[in-house]
């Protein structure tokens, strides 16, 4: 077909702007709207586009399902553990306070981790629930 | 470990949710039930060092972040919290050890170590509940719990769980959306989250915004009201407590509805009922008006039904009835009837169903006609039933008397002769259906589909039998339930306008 054409091509040039989008929404997050869930979202969403104009084989080479479960509890992990981290330097949970030489950017650092964390449980989430929809049936 | 001492608070929610992250990444079933096992029991060590650093040096506060309280998330550790907290970790702790062959039956090894990811991460949300002292921090946590809760349900044996987790769903869903309406108008009268805060700002704030606080405590009750299945929000229990898998039931009936009574408990004494006269509003009246509703239609509904597990099932519904008319009598008698009977309730419910799960391990049905005899091949478990049923009964020396004691108590002192009356008539209708099933249980020659039957291993025979034990016990030595919950319910009302 003529369109696939257009689609394919169309979708290879625009993969690397959605990453671009989905990487500025998280850092961009400190300061306006935005955040891992979002960022997360809008990752996940490249798979999918993948996966609509490949087909779902080509969008499990690039993300394969196992990897994708796994990144639900790593960024899990990665958000409790950086709560975690504050008992190493004998504070509560959740304080960065110690993360860097003064608090304020403690606490930046401690948010950029817990967001990072969020990124990858979110849009693993989101991968996975478009994998569990599309291999309905078969 | 002087260090871990400052951090239990913290330590009772974020080790099982460690727990159920590593869970996650587990391959084999051995493994994962192992771990599982090591944090359940884990978590009654800590809740003790809780309760026992409330008794002797009082409230216990935790800032997350080293936030301030009211700005950033307090945990809260008082009495009542600490009693519900060493309930729900020790009920946890017990039943633990029968999960393996129980689960082994009705899910499929393939997706077990899930099941255990679910489950700790359902106990880091129950815990999270009734640690914190947030209201937008409970909520969080009411759906962590949730969610894993429904997921636990949909694992049942049975096609139908799949229907049973989806009506609880959209069912908890709207309950959980109503508590977070109540607590943002909350929110937008007095601008904070904090309990205690919230306690202090919707006071002054009464006398401004009547209107919003109202609907706050109408939208709470009624959301809160769905999570712990009070009559007649009650129509998603029964199903899924039928259709989950036998262990989850078990669980699920001794930890997740009292932890919303908690919450209820918290809402309506602490934050509204030391803030507001609450004599001002008919709510206690409606709490008491639909928990004799349960009491009776709940128990009736009991009476006809077919199905062991779902005749558990009501049987909880009728129960919770007793916990919240407590709640709604509002004296020193009722209320600690109530949350005493929150944990002698737990006990025995997780020792019926713990049983009814025995029975399914071995005979396949939990279908009350085809179990006809079944005491005389499974005696220790039937013996166990039987204790437990009793105390559903309130026969004197078991925890189900010291309960109705209580209430009976509360309901004379408030002057309500014929409520007294009504505790001690549903009694007769629990009579009549714990009876009914014990009549067919050990009276009857055992049924042919029963030539196989005996007792279950140890692993599920010896939490059984110590849950019938405490049954006894704490039906005779009260001073640790009944004592606490009494404390508790003196500082609840000694803070109420």
């Amino acid at each position: 077909m003529s369109l696939d054409l257009i689609l394919r091509i169309g979708t290879k040039l625009i993969l690397p702007f959605i990453l671009l989008f989905a990487l500025y929404v998280q850092f961009h997050g400190d300061y306006g709207p935005g955040g891992g869930f979002q960022a997360g979202v809008i990752a996940a969403g490249m798979v999918i586009l993948v996966s609509i104009t490949f087909g779902l084989a080509a969008a499990k080479q690039v993300a394969p399902q196992a990897m994708v479960e796994r990144m639900i509890p790593v960024g899990l992990l990665i958000y409790a553990g950086t709560g975690a981290a504050g008992f190493l330097f004998g504070r509560n949970y959740l304080d960065y306070s110690s993360f860097a030489h003064d608090p304020a950017h403690g606490h930046e650092l401690g948010i950029l981790l817990v967001e990072f964390g969020v990124l990858i449980t979110v849009s693993g989430t989101m991968v996975s629930l478009f994998y569990a929809f599309v291999e309905r049936g078969r | 470990m002087s260090a871990a001492w400052l951090h239990l608070p913290i330590l009772q929610v974020v080790l099982p949710l460690f727990g159920a992250i590593a869970a996650a990444f587990l391959k084999r079933s051995a493994s994962a039930f192992a771990l599982a096992l090591v944090v359940s029991w884990l978590m009654p060590v800590i809740a003790g060092a809780l309760l026992w650093q409330v008794l002797t040096g009082g409230p216990v506060s935790y800032h997350l972040g080293g936030w301030e309280p009211p700005w950033g998330i307090e945990y809260r550790v008082d009495l009542l919290n600490a009693f519900v907290l060493l309930l729900i970790s020790a009920i946890g702790a017990v039943i633990m050890p029968a999960a393996r062959r129980s689960i082994d039956l009705e899910i499929e090894a393939d997706r077990q170590p899930r099941f255990y990811c679910m489950f700790l991460l359902c106990l880091t949300g129950l815990l999270g509940i009734a640690i914190t002292g947030d209201a937008f921090n409970a909520f969080v946590f009411l759906e962590i719990s949730s969610l894993s809760t429904y997921v636990l349900i949909a694992l049942g044996p049975d096609r139908r769980a799949l229907l049973a987790a989806y009506r609880y769903l959209i069912v908890g869903t709207i309950g959980a959306t109503f508590y977070v309406i109540g607590v943002g108008l909350l929110y937008l009268v007095t601008g904070t989250l904090n309990m205690a805060d919230l306690a202090v700002r919707i006071g002054p704030a009464w006398e401004a915004q009547s209107r919003a606080i109202i609907a706050a405590l109408g939208f709470i009750t009624v959301g809160v009201g769905l999570k712990l299945a009070l009559f007649p929000l009650h129509a998603w229990l029964p199903n899924a407590y039928t259709y989950a898998p036998s262990w989850v039931t078990v669980f699920l009936s001794a930890s997740a509805t009292k932890v919303a009574i908690y919450l209820l408990v918290r809402f309506y004494f602490s934050v509204f009922g030391s803030a507001v006269d609450l004599d001002l509003l008919p709510v206690a009246t409606f709490i008491v008006a639909l928990s004799v509703a349960a009491m009776f239609l709940a128990s009736i509904s009991a009476v006809f039904e077919p199905n062991l597990k779902r005749m558990l099932a009501y049987s909880s519904v009728a129960q919770i009835g007793y916990i919240t008319l407590g709640i709604g009598l509002q004296n020193q008698a009722g209320v600690t009837g109530g949350l005493v009977h929150i944990v002698n309730h737990g006990m025995m419910k997780a020792a019926l169903f713990l049983a009814a799960g025995a029975v399914l391990l071995r005979v396949r049905t939990v279908r009350i006609a085809e179990l006809a005899g079944i005491g005389r091949k499974m005696p220790w478990t039937m013996a166990a039933f039987s204790v437990a049923g009793l105390g559903l009964i309130g026969t004197p020396g078991t925890t189900g008397f010291v309960s109705k004691w209580y209430l009976v108590l509360g309901a004379i002192e408030r002057g309500w002769w014929p409520l007294a009356f009504l505790i001690v008539a549903s009694s007769v209708i629990a009579l009549v259906y714990v009876g009914r099933f014990l009549e067919i249980a050990w009276m009857r020659e055992p049924a042919e589909g029963l030539a196989e039957a005996a007792d279950p291993p140890g692993s599920v025979l010896l939490p059984l039998l110590i849950l019938a034990a405490a049954t006894i016990y704490f039906g005779l030595d009260t001073a640790l339930t009944a004592g606490i919950a009494g404390q508790a319910a003196q500082s609840l009302l000694g803070g109420m306008r």
